[in-house]
Formats: C-alpha cells, structure tokens, sequence
C-alpha cells in the first residue's frame, strides 16, 4: 500500500479526467497512508485510536472537495500530507479531550457494522443525519447502499442531476459541519 | 460510516465541477476592482491635472509600488491558498515594491532639502488618503477572501493578510490617481499605514473566515 508519488498522482490525474476506477484507488490508498499518519498524530497529542478513521475521513473528504487546489505537475505527496496536517491539528483542538460518545438512531447501524473488516468512523454518520432530508437521503442511498447516481435516481423518483447536485451539496456541508463542533 | 463507503460517495461526485484557483482569483480581481474602481469615481475621481502628472517620476512610481505590491501579494496568495505549495521565492518577492518605495525615498531626500522633508512627509491629504484606501480596498477584501475561501489555505491568517495586500494595493492605486502628494516621504507615510490597517484586518478576517 505504500505505492505513493508518482502512483498517486498518475492516479489523481486519471481521476480528473473522468476516470472512476482510478479515483477510487487513488482515495483508497490515501486512507490506507494516512492511517498509521493519523494514528502517530493522535498518539503523540494523548488521544485514543478511536478517533482516526473519523480523522481519515474528514481528510478524505477535503481532498475529494479541494482537488482543484492540487496543481497536476507537482507531486501530490505533499499536498496530502499538507491536508492531513491541518486537518488533524484541527480536530485536535476541536475535541479537547471531551470526545462525545454520540448515542442516536443510527448507534445500532454502527455496532452491527464493527464486524465489517472495513474501517466505520462516528462523525460522518452523526454528521449525516443533521443533514436537510433531500441531502441525506441522496449521501446515505449513494454512500452506505452503494447505488449509484442512477439507481438513486430512481429510487428517489428524482433527476440524475438533482442527485448530482444534491450529493455534492451533502458532502460540502457535511465538510463544514464537520468542521465546526 | 465505513470508509469504503465514504470513498464510494466521493467517486460518484468526481463529476462535480471544480474551477481552477487561477481563474477564481482573476474573476475575483477583476470584480472587486470594477466595484472599487465605479466607488473612486464617484466619490474622488482622478485629479484634473492627471494628464500633466502622468508624465512625472513621482506621480508614476506611487502607482507602479502600488500594483507591484499588489501583484506580488496576488503571487503569494495563490500559493498559500494550495496545501503544501511552498512560499519562500514568494515571500522573497514581497520584498519588492518595499524596496522600491525605499529606494525612491532615499532620491527624494538626495533632491528635496532637508527643510522640505516634514512639508513633503505631512503633505496636505493623509487625513482623505488614510480614509480613502481602506473604504476602496472593501469590496476587493470581500473578493479576495471569497476567491480563497474556493481555495485550501492551511494558514489562515497569512491567507487573509496577502488578500489584504492585494485589496490594499489596488485601492492604493486608484487613490494615487487623485492625490496630489506624489513625495515619496507622504506615500511611505500615509499610503503604508493605510495598507498595513487593511493588511491586518485582511488577517483578521482570513483567520475567521477561511476556515475549511
């Protein structure tokens, strides 16, 4: 997994272009790398392991958001890490040690999942039921049941560009949100 | 969530459109600056005479120091709104309309008498200039800031202090096209505090504002 640089940004590029395949290979080994980073960030400011899939996921988001603030010919690496760094300094000082267990609609959805062999986080979840309903349903059917934007469509009785628009409204406000408490 | 389906999420969005920084800032540039530049004219306006002033050394380098150091700031800017581009050239950069404005202050006291220094320095308008350059440079902050809040700044207030620069900057620009103080002395004196007031509140904004 450590297939880096040149890898990513090959990748990165591809993704840009419209390449699925690419993009999602490139966001999986950026979490797959920013674990072990995460988890270093964490330990080394006193705070349990609980907390990194939360923080791989915020940075996963705003790389996916701030793509555009990554220039094609440079390498990729520091840009991540760049992100990663702010990123972590940040929830760092939003926690402040009083981490919230959120118990809510969706604890049971959570605890059923822990025996996935995929990493769960809290935050997104929590975040993603604050979201306006239209959003929430578009990010969860997308996200969690894995439809895609037409099957979404669908199901939703909507247009595939009001589900396009509506994800990408979901995913930057759960972005700030994030960011904010 | 599980990552997976986070990533799953992400990749379905990838079509969602995304405009480059470069093209954010010029629109935010030539935006703030019709606005700020509508505002000058009509409450200052260019001095009668400008035709006439256009054609002197000291009427031209207050305008050429000014879009310097706002194009400088712009080069800056543009790198502090990507995560993990470096800065140092541009920082170095910064130095540049500073250092002609010091040069041009030092001729002038070659040129000036030491007995005209203080009128030069006082001048007759840094009471309109101090008031002027920050009420121009507003809807060029606004501008700037919004073009950075598009970007990903890791350092907020750096962010907001080069948005500063350049809203400062331009707005200097335009007001040197109606004062009649063209000394080196008055534009060291009352351009740069004015700048500096715009630079800091540029700062202050971007620390609140640029959050991402």
């Amino acid at each position: 997994m450590s297939q880096r640089g040149v890898g990513w940004a090959d990748l990165m590029r591809a993704a840009n272009s419209g390449d699925a395949n690419s993009y999602e290979r490139v966001l999986r080994q950026i979490a797959a790398a920013l674990r072990p980073l995460v988890r270093r960030g964490l330990a080394r400011a006193g705070r349990s392991d609980t907390d990194i899939e939360d923080v791989v996921q915020e940075v996963l988001l705003a790389v996916h958001l701030k793509r555009h603030t990554w220039d094609s010919t440079r390498p990729i690496e520091p840009w991540v890490h760049a992100i990663a760094r702010y990123k972590l300094v940040d929830a760092l000082r939003r926690r402040d040690g009083n981490f919230d267990l959120p118990i809510d609609e969706f604890s049971e959805k959570l605890a059923a999942e822990e025996v996935s062999p995929s990493v769960s986080g809290r935050e997104v979840e929590r975040h993603l039921a604050q979201l306006p309903p239209g959003q929430r349903a578009v990010v969860h059917a997308v996200a969690v049941e894995g439809a895609s934007i037409a099957d979404a469509a669908e199901r939703l009785k909507m247009t595939a560009g009001a589900v396009r628009v509506a994800l990408h409204r979901g995913l930057m406000t759960l972005a700030k949100t994030l960011g904010q408490d | 969530m599980r990552t997976d389906d986070l990533v799953h999420a992400l990749v379905a969005d990838r079509t969602a459109g995304q405009s480059s920084i470069g093209r954010q800032f010029a629109l935010a540039i030539a935006i703030g600056f019709a606005i700020s530049a509508v505002l000058f004219w009509v409450t200052l306006g260019p001095r009668p005479d400008i035709a006439v002033a256009a054609l002197t050394v000291r009427f031209d380098l207050k305008i050429v120091e000014a879009l310097l150091l706002a194009a400088t700031a712009v080069a800056l800017a543009l790198r502090l709104a990507r995560p993990g581009a470096g800065t140092g050239l541009q920082t170095v950069l910064m130095a540049a309309a500073p250092v002609l404005l010091a040069i041009a202050v030092v001729a002038e006291m070659f040129v000036v008498p030491a007995s005209q220094w203080q009128a030069k320095l006082v001048g007759d308008n840094s009471l309109i200039c101090l008031t002027a350059i920050p009420l121009l440079s507003l809807p060029l902050l606004a501008a700037m800031l919004l073009a950075l809040r598009h970007g990903a700044p890791t350092s907020r207030g750096a962010a907001g202090a080069a948005a500063g620069l350049i809203a400062g900057g331009l707005a200097a620009a335009l007001y040197a096209t109606q004062c009649i103080d063209d000394s080196p002395l008055f534009v060291a004196t009352w351009y740069t505090i004015a700048i500096g007031a715009v630079t800091v509140l540029g700062a202050a904004l971007g620390r609140r504002l640029l959050r991402w």
